[in-house]
């Protein structure tokens, strides 16, 4: 209510840091940036998530694998705020808990999602979807009398050249092929910063030298971000991750390196069924 | 009468014997010509006892002629010297037999003349007349009867009602009798008899003792009471406190009732509304006006047969579902169609498409309304007591209702279509990759819901004017049903039009009607706050979208 | 020019503007100095029914703006204009004063007809032209906002948003409708004598209604041509077309929806109230639903999406009714009806889109 209130008046400087200054500022000093302890989700019955544990590292580059409704795509709508868990608790370091927090709350605090089907603004231009994307202020009075830096400008034009979009600045996004867009995706991640980058399915579509080059750019990432990828090509998968974490009927199946999984017996009874 | 007790007597014995007789002989008629015979003959005084007679007789034919003879209709033929009961016709007697009950013919008033009473002769046949209609084997007479008494109650007749009542078996008879003798016996000297009238009355539903008990309670111009005794006061006080409390529960009964059948109403409007939404995705803004097309259908059918309107209602329901089911398939297959999953541009065509058949039925019926008139048997109430009663048409919307819900349910459930029209409400594409023909499931899916819109159009015709707005105004409440119970929930639906129809009625007597209307769309415009897929959601990814 | 280009470089829309600006001007001022027998004289009559196509063309234009920028297809609006145009009539009722049939100078007619003894506290204030001009802009704008943060707040959407937007319009219709409010009931407010000290009637006040309707027009199209123009109008473009996934990058989507939907009621307020003194009668009956939706069928028409389309669809659609109402009363459902369905089916871009097509065929 009160966060509400203070972002209803638009105050600069509240509206930015009203949420964290409640819930008190990202505290990654214990290692992890994201906790899930026992996250609970049903729907109808049906248990998409089962007292689902899982520990995102800062820094860390994290692949989740799993088969069809084991429930990676619910995680994610946990985690940004989307749906929320019957039981269990998520936190964003060690103070901030995600599940007081809405969408928007969320994704200011520094968790961005990529989607699955690549959600790009098709009426605007690509310019014109980094420039929303960009991390800013993001009130409605604010953003009324908004005007580019050189600085922001020049930032955009920096994604635009690692998303390899440079060509295509000023081209509606509609008119993008289905690997452009999921480039222009990552692209608006990018633009708005995150600590935390969830990316669903982040290749489909895309032709052999682009999931390449998709690679080389999370792998450059890590570090800077904690990126959490969901994905189905193991191919991929292989060539990018440390750790990868399997997931089956909403709950953790088993951790570990992308060897010391495929070996696992209990993984391959999941994905070749037994 | 006094002063002559032997016919009080006769009197007294007659219907005793008639009381307990069990056997009627009906055939043998000697006696009951020589008592009309006797009747014929001048004097006032060989009609008393001719009367006398005919009672004794046990002739159920007796009290036909008696009645006959206390209305002025028992005359005799001139020059035929025959007594006939007569029925006045176009300025002509139609004549029948006094005693065979023969159809004679018609007859000249000039023809006939008249059997004449003294009043006092007529006072006395009426309280005859109405002793034997006490003892009548039907006991709607019966009541009729005891409730003619009610104001006329003399002591005589009040022996004979504490007879009656010894052997009635009736029980609505029964309790009439005694609030008869119990509204008597609360003008007793004996101030005990008083109380123990008022206590045993205050159970009974009856304007009269109502009435009567507030009188006793009543203050006169001077402020002191009419009742002098306080005791009794105090008793009938307390008397009228519990019937008030009754009053009120009748009261409360019949508005839940007239809320039940304003949400049968509901219903019937939002079901269909409701499968066209919850499965198609798609708001029908000419459902009102499919309703309306319900509704016109009923008012043809009875201009075809104005002398079968119980028969044209019922036929209206089949034709209603019909013809709205065929607009609405054409409307889905010319339109809707080619705006699937584009929800607002279907609402705004639909809604062109309302606009274009209201002014059809002002062009075809002009835009005044029309009145479809309602069968005898829905027509009237059913008179729970004196103070509780339930109008029959309402009461047959509110059975009309549930019949048309359930049988959806059934088709739902049970029929192949049902089973169609389900898995495409899950899961469209799915569906279609199964071999599921998703345009026919579609087209039939939406005549479903038109036919039921129509049907509910009938009954609608039955409580209101039929008029080119009559489904503008359901429109939105209909909607508000569906939002309320959680779209693609049809139990949502039901229970969400039966609570709106109540909450409505409720709040009427506070609020009046249009502010009770705002109320509750305020109310449902802050109710979508807390629960934004209403009272049944549907969970789930598919709802999320 | 440069003004112009800043506001747009699309020909057919500064087309538009312009014809406006030279109606909005040329009108007044051939009257001004033209006797009322010359052909250059435009009769009142044609004055007061330009005026109002105008007035309506701002409250398309400000449905286009929620509508086809948003993506809220509001079937109230209908409702604002109505708020905006009771709150100019109760000034104009206020200035009847004792010329009244009862001549009571507190009272307006009705009041006294219904034995009320004073004047209800919200009439309070509405002599004073400035507290009215506010009303105009805060009725519509306090309703909107109370109406559109419940209704944004709790992720209303689609159709069920459009849906209860007409409940909206249609329980004021009912409250409007009612004696005991106050508002003149079924009759509503009219017989109108006086705007600001002067009469009503007179040309020379027609003029200045009709310029005043003109210049609120053009200026409120370029706010909104600026507004849409802005990172804000971006935002609200991308709200429409995919509305969570705006949220997921940090917007709160329900302020934006929320505040564009105030600004468009206060249009449509602004609207009503230069609609009301140049038609001379406001009453219930501008709360129907079916005004809100013709309101749309006007968007539609014109093409939404595009400020201009909204104007050119409101003239056209009034045009249209006010020559068929005349000829064939009975036709005129028919063809509304027919509008609705005709645009949804085959003019999804209404008649600008249509003409844009056309242009570009040409010149490609």
């Amino acid at each position: 209510m009160n966060q509400f209130k203070e972002n209803l008046f638009d105050d600069p400087d509240k509206s930015n840091t009203g949420v964290m200054a409640v819930k008190g500022s990202l505290d990654t000093r214990h290692g992890p940036i994201l906790y899930m302890e026992d996250v609970s989700v049903s729907f109808d019955g049906f248990k998409a998530l089962n007292k689902l544990s899982l520990y995102i590292d800062d820094g860390e580059l994290r692949c989740l694998i799993g088969p069809n409704g084991a429930g990676k795509t619910t995680l994610m709508d946990v985690i940004t705020g989307k749906t929320r868990p019957d039981t269990g608790s998520v936190f964003f370091g060690q103070t901030i808990n995600l599940l007081e927090m809405d969408e928007p709350a969320i994704a200011q605090a520094g968790i961005c999602r990529k989607f699955q089907k690549p959600s790009v603004f098709d009426a605007l231009t690509v310019f014109e979807n980094l420039e929303l994307a960009l991390k800013a202020d993001k009130g409605a009075w604010h953003t009324l009398f908004f005007r580019l830096t050189g600085e922001q400008r020049d930032r955009i034009d920096e994604v635009l050249a690692t998303i390899g979009l440079t060509e295509a600045t000023q081209y509606r996004a509609g008119i993008l092929s289905h690997g452009q867009k999921q480039w222009l995706e990552i692209g608006m991640l990018l633009m708005q910063e995150p600590k935390v980058m969830l990316v669903d399915e982040p290749i489909a579509g895309m032709t052999h030298q682009e999931i390449e080059r998709t690679a080389e750019l999370l792998l450059s990432l890590q570090g800077k971000h904690s990126i959490v990828v969901v994905e189905h090509d193991m191919e991929f998968v292989r060539s990018i991750a440390r750790k990868v974490t399997v997931l089956h009927e909403g709950s953790v199946l088993t951790e570990g390196t992308m060897d010391e999984v495929q070996n696992d017996p209990r993984v391959i009874q999941v994905y070749l069924g037994g | 009468m006094k002063n002559n007790p032997l016919p009080r007597y006769c009197w007294l014995l007659s219907v005793l014997l008639l009381v307990f007789s069990i056997t009627v002989h009906a055939d043998d008629n000697q006696p009951l010509v020589d008592a009309l015979n006797q009747i014929k003959q001048g004097s006032m005084t060989d009609r008393e006892k001719a009367i006398n007679q005919l009672v004794a007789l046990k002739n159920p034919r007796s009290l036909v002629v008696l009645q006959a003879l206390l209305a002025g209709k028992l005359l005799i033929i001139k020059g035929e010297d025959k007594l006939v009961i007569a029925e006045d016709v176009n300025q002509e007697y139609e004549v029948r037999d006094a005693i065979t009950d023969a159809k004679l013919g018609t007859k000249n008033h000039d023809a006939v003349s008249k059997i004449n009473l003294t009043n006092k002769l007529r006072s006395d046949l009426r309280k005859i007349i109405g002793e034997l209609e006490l003892n009548a084997d039907d006991p709607v007479i019966r009541l009729a009867a005891v409730n003619a008494m009610a104001n006329e109650a003399d002591e005589r007749l009040l022996d004979l009602l504490k007879l009656r009542l010894n052997i009635e078996k009736n029980p609505a008879v029964k309790e009439a009798l005694e609030n008869i003798l119990l509204l008597q016996q609360m003008d007793s000297a004996d101030k005990n008899l008083r109380i123990l009238a008022i206590e045993s009355l205050k159970d009974h539903d009856n304007k009269d003792v109502f009435n009567k008990l507030k009188t006793i309670v009543e203050k006169d111009a001077d402020g002191h009471y009419v009742e002098t005794d306080s005791d009794i006061r105090n008793t009938a006080e307390l008397a009228l406190i519990e019937i008030n409390n009754r009053l009120q529960l009748y009261s409360a009964i019949e508005t839940v009732f007239f809320g039940l059948s304003l949400g049968a109403v509901l219903v019937l409007a939002a079901i269909g509304l409701a499968i066209t939404f919850g499965v198609m995705g798609v708001i029908n803004m000419a459902h009102g006006e499919l309703m309306m097309i319900g509704a016109y259908t009923t008012y043809v059918m009875q201009q075809i047969m104005p002398n079968h309107l119980g028969i044209s209602v019922l036929l209206s329901i089949p034709a209603a579902f019909i013809i709205s089911a065929l607009v609405g398939i054409a409307i889905e297959r010319g339109i809707i169609r080619f705006l699937y999953g584009r929800p607002l541009e279907t609402l705004l065509a639909t809604f062109g498409v309302s606009l274009f058949l209201q002014q059809t039925v002002r062009s075809i019926f002009s835009p005044l309304n029309r009145s479809v008139a309602t069968p005898e048997w829905m027509s009237g109430s059913w008179q729970i007591n004196d103070f509780l009663s339930l109008t029959w048409n309402r009461f047959y919307i509110l059975l009309f209702c549930l019949m048309v819900f359930f049988a959806l349910l059934q088709i739902l459930k049970h029929t192949r279509l049902g089973l169609e029209v389900r898995a495409v409400a899950q899961n469209r594409r799915m569906a279609r990759a199964m071999g599921i023909p998703t345009a026919r499931v579609d087209a039939l899916t939406f005549g479903l819901g038109s036919g039921i819109a129509g049907v509910a159009g009938v009954a609608l015709s039955q409580i209101t004017n039929v008029g080119p707005n009559l489904g503008q105004s359901y429109i939105v409440d209909s909607f508000m049903v569906v939002v309320f119970g959680g779209v693609g929930n049809l139990l949502g639906t039901l229970v969400a039009g039966f609570s709106l129809g109540i909450a409505n009625k409720f709040l009427e007597p506070f609020a009046g009607a249009v502010l009770a209307k705002i109320l509750v769309l305020v109310f449902i415009i802050l109710f979508i706050q807390k629960r934004p897929r209403g009272l049944f959601p549907q969970k789930g990814r598919a709802a999320d979208g | 020019m440069k003004l112009l280009a800043f506001f747009g470089n699309d020909k057919t829309c500064t087309a538009v503007l312009l014809l406006i600006t030279a109606v909005t001007f040329i009108i007044p001022f051939c009257n001004l100095i033209s006797p009322p027998d010359s052909a250059l004289h435009f009769s009142a009559y044609t004055v007061s029914l330009l005026g109002k196509y105008m007035a309506f063309a701002l409250l398309g234009l400000s449905l286009d703006l929620v509508w086809g920028y948003a993506g809220i297809l509001v079937l109230g609006q209908g409702a604002f204009f109505a708020l905006g145009g009771y709150a100019m009539g109760m000034y104009l009722m206020r200035q009847i004063g004792t010329r009244g049939v009862y001549g009571n100078a507190e009272l307006p007619d009705f009041m006294v007809f219904l034995n009320w003894k004073e004047l209800p506290w919200y009439w309070l204030g509405f002599d004073n032209f400035g507290f009215a001009m506010l009303m105009v802009l805060l009725a519509p704008a306090i309703l909107a906002f109370v109406f559109g943060w419940l209704a944004f707040r709790s992720r209303v959407t689609g159709v069920y948003l459009s849906i209860i937007t007409q409940a909206l319009t249609y329980a004021l219709l009912l409250a409007f409708f009612r004696n005991e409010m106050g508002f003149g009931g079924n009759n509503g407010l009219t017989d109108f004598k006086d705007i600001l000290g002067f009469n009503i009637q007179s040309e020379a006040v027609r003029g200045v209604l009709f310029m005043m309707t003109g210049i609120c027009l053009i200026s409120a199209f370029l706010v909104c041509r600026w507004l849409v123009n802005t990172k804000l109008g971006r935002v609200v473009t991308a709200i429409r077309d995919q509305e969570s996934r705006v949220r997921f990058l940090g917007y709160r989507v329900e302020m934006f929806k929320l505040w564009l939907f105030v600004f468009a009621a206060m249009l449509a307020g602004i609207a009503g109230a230069l609609y009301v003194p140049q038609v001379g009668i406001i009453n219930p009956s501008e709360f129907s639903p079916l005004n809100s939706l013709e309101i749309v069928i006007w968007v539609a028409m014109g093409g939404r999406g595009t400020l201009y389309g909204a104007i050119v669809g409101a003239v056209l659609v009034n045009y249209s009714k006010t020559v068929l109402t005349g000829l064939l009363p009975e036709a005129w459902l028919y063809i509304l009806g027919g509008l609705f369905i005709v645009v949804t089916l085959l003019l999804p871009d209404g008649i600008v889109g249509l003409l844009q097509r056309k242009i570009r065929e040409q010149s490609a």
